[in-house]
């Protein structure tokens, strides 16, 4: 076997998949190292991706040139387009999908990717010369040389699955965890800590009555996450809600002695925005019922994710509540809920790029620090992925910023702020999100992708045919008036002031709820849609309708980029400024910033802090 | 970034230029008390105790510039956290350049204006709205400023907009719910219960930038205005209210004597007259009937002094008292002058009369005599105490602050707007993101996490 690569990618899930394919697209050699090559792209949790800021990511992972988008497009089983009420920066796609085939996809795009090779191994330790990384070493005792490695280990780094009073090892249910990586880079300095998630029972589809739950179906219009066009299901799965009720408490507290929990036996810290349903009970106890939703695992399978019911109770106590729910009377298991501790590496030890600030050429993506959910682990996997290829090019870092996509917010919030608890993408943790929309990442991303090589020509191609569209039906739309009697009858339909005389469309669209497909019938309209993408005309649109808005928050972006173009010495002793506060001149020492709006963003650091800083640089 | 020796020693002139009874130099840094050593003659400064005074002379080489008293402060507890020299000298500017040249030539450096509340600034002495608040106390003139100054200082400013900011914050994190969360069966916010929440921040930063404006008044004096008749007296009212203070403040030379006289201290509140000079001149037609005319000049006038002639009629003064348009937050005081030709019983009868007709204060007076000006000083200042309980426990008194709160302000009066027109949550969040900025500016620090701390602690949120 080939035992030297430019990038070594240690694990083969959300994050390693993307980076391996990132890596490997710009031109790296690439090894993908996995300790089962049968869980390539494995949905550890939901079968589900998106949702509302997720939806987001994932269309900028696609836009950026990576695979997620267009795994989740082959193997949905059911669309919907989230927050469709709200304002467009809210609109988020989310699709369930089949588990098995969302896998395999992804295993035979990865196979299809040339430059990419796999190994089953555990990796064990990583193999340095000084302060830099030259390679791996596996459980066989192989080493491979590489240039550049990059961690995605996941849950597995000395993970250990809880149940009721049992414990066990394992990264998930019935696979083994990895040791070794989280001994070696504690004893090189690295900090570590603990963090918990968990999983519901799944149960099998065949025992539930649907009849007594609400149904959930698909949006009747499959938007998806890719901009290329993948094919897309011509049916749709429902899904089904239902509730818990205070007898489905009263059950579960029955267990709350042997709970993990709450016995203290679990250490690591959960995320309180996807607590346990005992978490629910204890915290929330004046709520009488919690939604639990019925998701389908897949097209060929009866196997179904009940979300909302993670746990770490005691499996027959999980088994004897679930069957208090409302279709839930004869459930029958397939395997009980579990939680799962694992080891995290605080994210502040890492720069934009990903690369650990220890270990030249070392990179972690994915839960390894410390974040939750496919879609921010996939984002992290393609910048590590992108970064690692970039710097043995010898190139400039490829860096996001905050006004530019969620994943540049991801990393941003990681490196500054670190973080207490698996951190979730929110749409509120963009302060910018009015310009991160679902509709416009390819606008955003898609020519730097393909500037530094990663986004394809038909990317490209479709790209600068879509900026061509958006502008000439933006000239329709602006150019076309409409008359009184054609506009009545519509503004009449939707509660709309009516027109007294001829007016510019464009001037209609600002009124909340009224659109341009609401003028279809007006001939250059009608003509508008014949002729241009669906998507060329709902951008044009949204940047008339919301326009205000829009140039609100660039003029807001330009104001705190004028704070990002303050450089601040990287190597700097700010135990000398004893007027910051003490835990701003800690945090500032750690992070070492490159700007003062960098600064400004590392929790601990005051604006008095930010004052201080600027009365120094002769600010103020 | 700039250097940071901050270690050098610097001097400057503490007191303000003129002539005086006393000025202070002052020196602070590393070499402070060397630098002072080599001109003092007298106990040698590098042995004495920290915190004392000391008796001596100043020297240029061998020759006495003046008889002084040095204070020695050595670090840190010291206003900067440096070494610190006072030196009190004869209050002549000669004197004071002359020793300040002196100890240039002796290792000091001329401070930079501010500099020595900058140090206390950088050097963790102060923070930033303290800092601002020391340069609003060497303004300072009077109690009444002195005792805003130091309210600010302790923190009852931020803590106000502490408390506005956790408020917004909980409706932000409401408004956030419904976005993040919208797919989770939690229950939503009622809209007119956030309205109402609006409302009463809008209603509460309003205050605020009242007593903005109420503190700057304090600061710059609370300007009143004379207004009536020609030759009804206001040219003698106003000499008679100013009589004992013209001694003390025309000592302060640089100052015109014509600013002097138009500021009168009361109990430790300043008061400013407005437009005197008009009244001054003989020439001035104001009269009765023209007093709308001249009115756009009087707007600025918290408190006005109507005067009019004891002998009048009363009916046609109370008429003519009436007539005048005040504003919001004006207050009007009816003076009756020339009282001392009058019978006390006489005089006090009109005084009642025309107090039951107009509802405003009345005081019959003698500009002349002297008669009732301690009373008229008394309602004057009671007057402005009054105001200032009613305004707010808090005052903001920093145009900074000022800025910030209007700027929240605006944003949620944009919020409001929004809410009315039953907007998407995400554009409100633009202008309360806004406004939270605002308030951050003046204390705190608005993070995302805390608009997400408050849903987790609030909300049962996640599958």
């Amino acid at each position: 076997m080939n035992l030297n690569y430019d990038v070594i990618v240690v694990g083969g899930g959300h994050a390693g998949a993307e980076a391996a394919a990132a890596a490997a697209n710009m031109g790296s050699k690439v090894l993908l190292v996995t300790m089962n090559m049968q869980t390539i792209g494995q949905m550890s949790c939901n079968p589900a991706m998106g949702g509302i800021a997720k939806g987001q990511i994932v269309r900028e992972i696609d836009a950026l040139g990576g695979y997620s988008g267009i795994v989740s497009d082959v193997s949905m089983i059911q669309f919907r387009m989230l927050n469709k009420s709200k304002g467009p920066a809210m609109w988020s796609p989310r699709a369930q999908n089949d588990r098995m085939l969302f896998a395999a996809t992804w295993r035979k795009m990865l196979e299809n990717t040339p430059n990419v090779d796999f190994w089953q191994d555990m990796v064990k330790e990583i193999l340095l010369e000084k302060s830099r990384v030259v390679g791996v070493l596996t459980n066989l005792g192989i080493k491979i040389g590489a240039k550049a490695v990059i961690l995605t280990n996941g849950t597995f780094l000395n993970g250990l699955i809880h149940i009721g009073e049992k414990n066990f090892g394992g990264g998930r249910m019935g696979e083994a965890k990895a040791t070794g990586i989280t001994e070696q880079l504690v004893a090189l300095g690295f900090e570590s800590g603990r963090m918990k998630t968990g999983t519901p029972p799944r149960v099998d589809g065949r025992s539930l009555d649907y009849t007594k739950m609400e149904i959930q179906e698909g949006d009747g219009e499959i938007v998806g996450f890719s901009y290329k066009n993948i094919p897309k299901p011509s049916k749709q799965h429902p899904c089904y809600i239902t509730y818990t009720n205070e007898n489905v408490h009263e059950m579960l507290k029955t267990g709350f002695e042997k709970s993990p929990m709450f016995s203290g036996r679990i250490q690591g810290l959960g995320p309180r925005y996807c607590p346990s349903i005992e978490d629910k009970i204890e915290r929330f106890a004046e709520r009488d019922r919690h939604q639990l939703f019925v998701e389908p695992e897949g097209w060929d399978t009866v196997e179904i994710y009940v979300n909302g019911f993670s746990t770490s109770l005691p499996e027959d106590v999980q088994f004897k509540s679930l069957r208090m729910v409302p279709g839930f009377e004869n459930v029958k298991f397939f395997r009980p809920g579990y939680a799962i501790e694992y080891d995290f590496f605080q994210p502040e030890q890492l720069k934009h790029n990903l690369e650990t600030k220890l270990i030249e050429n070392l990179y972690f993506a994915g839960q390894i620090n410390g974040t939750t959910g496919y879609e921010e682990a996939a984002c992290q996997g393609i910048m590590a992925g992108i970064n690692a290829h970039l710097k043995l090019q010898e190139k400039e870092p490829f860096v996001l910023n905050r006004s530019e996509a969620y994943i540049g917010v991801l990393i941003d919030d990681l490196i500054n702020k670190g973080t207490k608890e698996p951190y979730r993408m929110f749409t509120s943790r963009a302060e910018h999100r009015i310009l991160l929309r679902q509709d416009n990442a390819d606008l955003r991303l898609t020519e730097k992708a393909y500037n530094i090589g990663l986004a394809d020509e038909e990317r490209w191609r479709k790209l600068q045919q879509k900026i061509k569209e958006i502008e000439r039906v933006g000239e329709i739309i602006q150019s076309t008036s409409i008359a009184p009697e054609e506009a009545n009858k519509i503004l009449a339909e939707k509660d709309s002031t009516l027109i007294s005389q001829k007016v510019k469309l464009h001037t209609l669209l600002t009124r909340p709820n009224i659109g341009i497909q609401d003028f279809q019938e007006i001939s250059a309209i009608e003509y508008m849609y014949k002729t241009y993408w669906k998507e060329s005309v709902e951008q044009a649109e949204i940047m008339l309708k919301y326009a205000g808005y829009i140039q609100k928050e660039q003029e807001m972006v330009r104001k705190m980029e004028a704070l990002e173009n303050i450089k601040l010495n990287t190597n700097f002793d700010y135990s000398k400024i004893t007027s910051l506060s003490a835990e701003g001149r800690e945090k500032l020492n750690k992070i070492q910033p490159e700007t003062i709006g960098q600064a400004g963003r590392i929790s601990g650091v005051s604006p008095s802090d930010i004052s201080i800083l600027l009365v120094y640089m002769g600010r103020v | 970034m700039t250097n940071l020796n901050k270690q050098d020693t610097i001097v400057a002139l503490s007191t303000p230029q003129g002539s005086s009874a006393l000025a202070v130099i002052r020196l602070s840094g590393e070499n402070a008390i060397a630098v002072a050593n080599k001109v003092f003659k007298g106990k040698n400064l590098l042995k004495v105790a920290s915190h004392t005074i000391h008796y001596g002379f100043f020297m240029d080489k061998n020759e006495v510039i003046d008889e002084v008293m040095v204070a020695v402060l050595r670090a840190p507890r010291t206003f900067t956290t440096q070494d610190t020299i006072e030196i009190s000298c004869h209050g002549s500017m000669y004197v004071a350049n002359k020793m300040i040249e002196v100890l240039l030539q002796n290792g000091a450096r001329l401070a930079e204006a501010g500099e020595f509340t900058r140090r206390a600034f950088l050097f963790g002495r102060i923070d930033l709205s303290q800092a601002e608040a020391v340069a609003d106390i060497i303004a300072a003139e009077t109690q009444s400023q002195h005792h805003l100054a130091i309210q600010q200082m302790r923190g009852g400013f931020s803590q106000k907009i502490a408390l506005l900011r956790q408020e917004l914050i909980d409706f932000t994190a409401l408004l956030e719910l419904e976005l993040d969360f919208s797919e989770e069966d939690v229950a939503f916010a009622d809209r007119s219960k956030l309205a109402n929440l609006v409302e009463q921040i809008i209603a509460e930063i309003e205050t605020l930038i009242d007593s903005f404006r109420y503190g700057n008044v304090i600061k710059k004096g609370v300007p009143v205005a004379i207004i009536g008749a020609p030759n009804v007296g206001k040219s003698t009212l106003l000499n008679a209210l100013l009589q004992e203070e013209k001694a003390i403040v025309s000592d302060i030379a640089g100052t015109t004597r014509d600013f002097i006289e138009d500021h009168l201290v009361i109990d430790g509140v300043l008061f400013r007259f407005i437009d005197t000079a008009g009244i001054r001149e003989t020439s001035d037609t104001l009269e009765v009937l023209g007093i709308a005319r001249s009115w756009q000049k009087l707007q600025s006038a918290q408190i006005v002094l109507y005067l009019a002639d004891i002998e009048e009629p009363f009916k046609e003064t109370a008429a003519a008292v009436n007539a005048i348009p005040l504003q919001k937050n004006q207050s009007l005081i009816v003076l009756l002058n020339k009282s001392d030709k009058m019978v006390d019983c006489h005089a006090y009868d009109v005084e009642e009369s025309i107090a039951t007709l107009t509802g405003k204060t009345t005081l019959e007076i003698s500009a002349k005599t002297q008669r009732n000006v301690d009373k008229l000083k008394k309602i004057l200042i009671d007057l402005v105490l009054r105001h200032s309980k009613n305004t707010s426990d808090v005052q903001v008194s920093n145009i900074r602050h000022y800025e910030a709160l209007q700027k929240a302000l605006v944003a949620l009066q944009n919020v409001r707007q929004h809410l009315s027109e039953n907007l998407s949550n995400e554009f409100m969040s633009q202008d309360l993101r806004e406004a939270l900025d605002g308030l951050a500016v003046i204390s705190g620090e608005i993070s995302n996490e805390d608009v997400l701390d408050s849903i987790f602690s609030r909300f049962c949120i996640g599958k």
